[in-house]
Order: C-alpha cells, then sequence, then structure tokens
C-alpha cells in the first residue's frame, strides 16, 4: 500500500483545526503523538457498549472486556514480536514500566558496590529510577557519555561496562537529540560483561522497527501515548523467565490467587504483575493504536518521517543563526535547536501564534542541556502526519521570530 | 485575539538585547539565584541596601528568555533608590497586573515602565517568566539564598 500522508491525515480529526487562524502544525510529537478515529472510538465504544471489570465476572460484559483486553496483550506482544504474551506487563507507561523493573528486579539483584550503567542523553524518568535504588541499595550510577553529535561514545560504553555492571538502561531513541543508539552491539557487549539491558523505548515504538527477539533485549519499555494510543497506559516487555524470578511489584486483587492471613500466593504470569484493576479502556485503546501503526505500516511512517527530517535539517543547516543540537549520523523524527538571539522559550510562544506547535525546554533531559551548554531548546518532532508544507511553516515561522528579535 | 505585539513590545525586545544593570555585584548586601525549572531560566540578583533599607544598587545576571531578561532588568531600573517597603509594593502591584483578567484594561498604577510587561497577562505560560526575577528579589530582601517559580 502506498504511503499517502492526505489519506492519514484525514483519519486524525484534531488535525483539522485553525489555531489563532493558522492551520495548526503539530509539531510537538515526541512529547505525545494525536490519535486516529479509530482510537477515540475504540474507547468510545469500549465506554459505550463494553464497560465492565475484567477477569473476575461471569456475565456477558465482563467476558467480553476481559477478551478485549486480553487481545490487546496479544497485539502489543506481536507488534514488537515478544516471545510470549506472559513477558507484556501493561502499566501506566514507560517510567512506571522503568520504575517497576527498578524497584522489582532491582530489590532482588542489586547490592552495594554494584553498578548501573546509563547514558548521558537519557530522559529524567531513565535516571532518577536508578538514582533512586542505588540511594537505597549503595551501588553506583555510571553515566556513558555522549559527543559532540550527541551520540554515546561507543569506546567509553563499552569500558565503562565491569563486572560489576548489573544492568545498563538506555534509551532506544533519545526525545531530545533523536539519536538512535546502537542498542543491537550495545546489548551484545553488556550481555558479554554479564549484564542484563533494559531499553527505553518510549520514542522508538512509534518510528523504529522493534523486535524484541532480534534485539535480545532483558526490559524494554513502551507509552501507547507516543504511540498514537492513549495516555496512561503502556507496557513492560522483560524475559519470562526473568520476570518469573522478580518479586511482586504492588499488592492488590488480581495478582493474587489466593490469600489468606498467613500466607498468600501469587498469581502467574503477566497477571502477577497487574496489581488492581487496570486502565482497562486504555489497554483497548493501545491494541487500536497498534492495529493502526501496523496497518499504516511502521517502516513506511519511518521513512515518510526520515525525508521529513532530511528536508528540514537541510533548511535549519542554511538556517542563519540557527544551532542543530543532535547531529548524530543515525537519527529520527526528531529536529533539536536553538536559534541565536531568541530563547526557545520566545520561540515556543511565537510559533504557537503561528499555529505551529513545537516544544520548547530541557525535553526532561537536563544532563543533556547541560552537555551542550544551553539551557533549553526548540524541538521540532514529527509524525506519520507531517507535511512538508508544515516544515516549510515551521521555518518560516522562525524567520518571524528571528525579525522580531532583530 | 491578543497580539503577539502586546507581549514582545518595543521596551521589551530592548531590554532584552541590551539590559541594563546586568552585571555582578561583588560587594553586594544581598544576593539571591532564582531558578525556572520549566525552561532554565536562571538569574542571579545582587542588592546593595543602605543602613536605612534602602536599596543603594541592584543588578543581575543570567540566562533567560526574552520575557525573563527584560523583567529583570525593568525591575533594577525602577527599585534603585526605593525603601524595601516601597519594593514590596511595586511587587505586590506588579503581580496583580500580570495575573488579572486580561480580558479588562490592566491597571497599572505606580508601575512606570514596568507596564509594558502587563501583555504578559494573556499568555498564562508566560507569567512566570516576568515573575522571575520578582520572587528572587523577595528572597534576597528575606535574606534566602534561592527562590524557583514552582
Ligand atoms: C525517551 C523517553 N523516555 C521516557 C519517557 C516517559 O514516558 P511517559 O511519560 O509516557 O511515562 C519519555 C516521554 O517523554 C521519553 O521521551
Amino acid at each position: 500500500m502506498m504511503f499517502d500522508v492526505n489519506k492519514i491525515r484525514a483519519e486524525f480529526p484534531i488535525l483539522h483545526q485553525q489555531v489563532y487562524d493558522h492551520p495548526l502544525a503539530y509539531l510537538d510529537n515526541a512529547a505525545t503523538t494525536q490519535k486516529p478515529q479509530c482510537v477515540i472510538d475504540a474507547l468510545r465504544r469500549y465506554y459505550e457498549q463494553e464497560n465492565a471489570n475484567i477477569h473476575r465476572g461471569v456475565h456477558y460484559l465482563s467476558e467480553k472486556a476481559t477478551a478485549k483486553y486480553e487481545t490487546a496483550r496479544e497485539k502489543v506482544r506481536a507488534f514488537i514480536n515478544a516471545g510470549s504474551e506472559r513477558e507484556i506487563i501493561f502499566v501506566r507507561g514507560a517510567t512506571e514500566a522503568i520504575n517497576l523493573v527498578a524497584s522489582s528486579w532491582g530489590r532482588v539483584n542489586v547490592k552495594a558496590g554494584d553498578e548501573i550503567l546509563i547514558t548521558e542523553l537519557e530522559h529524567h524518568s531513565n535516571i532518577v529510577p536508578w538514582q533512586l535504588l542505588c540511594e537505597q541499595t549503595g551501588s553506583k550510577l555510571v553515566v556513558a557519555p555522549i559527543n559532540e553529535q550527541g551520540e554515546v561514545i561507543p569506546g567509553e560504553f563499552e569500558r565503562l561496562l565491569s563486572p560489576r555492571t548489573r544492568l545498563a538502561a538506555i534509551s532506544h531513541l533519545s526525545n531530545a537529540l533523536g539519536t538512535i543508539n546502537p542498542v543491537k552491539k550495545m546489548i551484545e557487549l553488556a550481555h558479554q560483561a554479564g549484564a542484563k539491558v533494559l531499553l527505553d523505548g518510549a520514542q522508538a515504538a512509534a518510528h523504529l522497527n522493534v523486535d524484541m527477539q532480534a534485539l535480545d533485549v532483558d526490559f524494554y519499555a513502551i507509552s501507547a501515548h507516543k504511540m498514537y494510543g492513549p495516555t496512561g497506559i503502556g507496557a513492560l516487555y522483560a524475559k519470562e523467565e526473568i520476570l518469573e524470578s522478580m518479586p511482586p511489584y504492588q499488592g492488590g486483587g488480581d495478582m493474587i490467587s489466593m490469600v489468606t492471613f498467613e500466607k498468600t500466593h501469587y498469581n502467574v504470569l503477566p497477571y502477577r504483575f497487574e496489581a488492581g484493576t487496570p486502565n482497562i479502556a486504555g489497554v483497548i485503546g493501545f491494541g487500536q493504536a497498534i492495529d493502526w501503526l501496523a496497518s499504516v505500516n511502521v517502516e513506511s511512517i519511518a521513512a515518510h518521517e526520515h525525508a521529513l527530517l532530511d528536508y528540514a535539517t537541510q533548511q535549519a543547516t542554511a538556517f542563519p543563526g540557527l544551532r542543530l543540537i543532535g547531529t548524530a549520523a543515525d537519527r529520527a523524527s526528531i529536529l533539536s535547536f536553538t536559534l541565536e538571539s531568541v530563547h526557545p522559550h520566545d520561540l515556543g510562544t511565537i510559533l504557537d501564534r503561528e499555529g505551529v506547535a513545537i516544544r520548547a525546554g530541557h525535553h526532561c533531559a537536563m544532563p543533556v542541556m547541560e552537555h551542550f551548554g544551553v539551557p533549553a531548546t526548540a524541538r521540532a518532532s514529527f509524525a506519520a502526519y507531517n507535511t512538508v508544507e508544515e516544515v516549510d511553516a515551521l521555518f518560516a515561522a522562525l524567520k518571524k521570530a528571528q525579525d522580531m528579535f532583530a | 485575539m491578543f497580539d503577539l505585539k502586546d507581549l514582545y513590545m518595543q521596551v521589551i525586545v530592548d531590554h532584552n538585547k541590551s539590559p541594563r544593570n546586568f552585571h555582578a555585584m561583588p560587594d553586594a548586601t544581598n544576593k539571591a539565584e532564582g531558578f525556572n525549572p520549566l525552561c532554565g531560566d536562571k538569574l542571579t540578583l545582587y542588592i546593595k541596601l543602605d543602613d536605612k533599607k534602602m536599596i543603594q544598587d541592584v543588578s543581575f545576571e543570567g540566562s533567560g528568555c526574552a520575557i525573563s531578561t527584560a523583567s529583570a532588568s525593568l525591575m533594577t531600573e525602577q527599585l534603585k533608590g526605593k525603601t524595601m517597603a516601597e519594593a514590596e509594593l511595586i511587587f505586590s502591584r506588579f503581580h496583580d497586573m500580570v495575573t488579572s483578567d486580561p480580558t479588562a484594561p490592566a491597571n497599572t498604577e505606580g508601575l512606570d515602565k514596568l507596564a509594558a510587561l502587563g501583555g504578559v497577562r494573556e499568555f498564562p505560560s508566560r507569567i512566570k517568566c516576568a515573575t522571575l526575577c520578582w520572587h528572587t528579589l523577595n528572597a534576597a530582601l528575606a535574606g534566602d539564598k534561592s527562590a524557583t517559580t514552582e
């Protein structure tokens, strides 16, 4: 099937509006993507026709809701090519997925003197949970530095792996720089050093092909809302044998098989890690978003976004006073930059009045800002529905901002 | 519709480009750092109070957006020669102006050039940029070392 951006745009009702008398150019997709009509319909259908609690009712609606919930799990499994549905745990998002690993796996596997290796380009959600774990256990956080292009220095990552490294936690695709880390190689190196690997796939999942079995990764974290799905839902992938060895994360209903005051028997995977009534509508919407992504095809989307990024990068390079932040050889969907004489925050406001939505700030990656010696950057990030005209609108607005401050 | 020109008045563009009193002050009696975690704006405010608690001199350093830089620059101009009590009164008036209902005319009484920041009312996400320096001033006068907009 041919990739037709107009056909795709037609599926996103929110895109067809004017913002301050300009057509909306939504270029803040790394923060969250918009939702296609089919996802909105799935949420609505759930509440209109299917709502019931799952895994515990014998009535018609409960069975229907349970079936839909579990079907969504299978969709996630297939989308990331995990070996089994038992390896897919529904959580609130990438943040909770990482915290789950830090508190459950970390609690029993990380001891004083051990090391957790992360990289300098991580999102705060792949830094802070490890800092907390290090404080609790007396282990050490080790950071693999990046170079001026915003790439993790390969020799450094390898050098910092040691017999003390218990886990390497790495962003698959950087939200602040657009860098695609060479994760396959990094996973191999970490495994050789005897460490487990967690990939933060929050950005990657909607832009790159992700394959759990090909990567041989131990943990993978994703957020539905960055994949054209609802907010407040995501998934943790973890290898089954690792999950089997992990203590429960939260206690409550659904994660048990039998409770007495003397002893509680825990439920089987994946339910052991899903305490309480989950975000059922969110999971169903997530499943629908994955159907949508798979039908459009992630590789076609990636090719489209890549063309936009190339086009935008060319414009950016020719734009006087513009400094690209993040020029890695392998990059996807993100253009991060600063403009001489206009602070990113002012750019954000001025572009907004031109209908162009971008993000200005530190992108929850303050260490990256520090590395490049900037307080903040402006970031345009692309998705399946963005167009060349929107990139043009971005640069026209940048020009306007520059003129205003001239 | 609110116009960008309401926010980026010529005065603001000018003070952003060439901020006044933009330097360190080694003999300051009071000093505080201000930080806006949302956009990474950072400033250090220096004050020299005389024995009558009058602001003899005031200056700042740091990096921030045009609104926060211009606001700090205009503030320092306004505060020289004022007593602490007068400074507090100006802050309270300024605060009222930038947080007031944008559909009603702004009350700029006693605010002088600071009235240029009235447009901020129309841009809720930018109010903290304009007030950062004032929160930092409060901290400095109270003898605190830092202030944030959070
Ligand atoms: C690279 C990266 N990791 C983690 C997260 C956190 O995702 P969420 O807020 O959905 O939990 C984000 C979202 O901004 C991200 O970009």
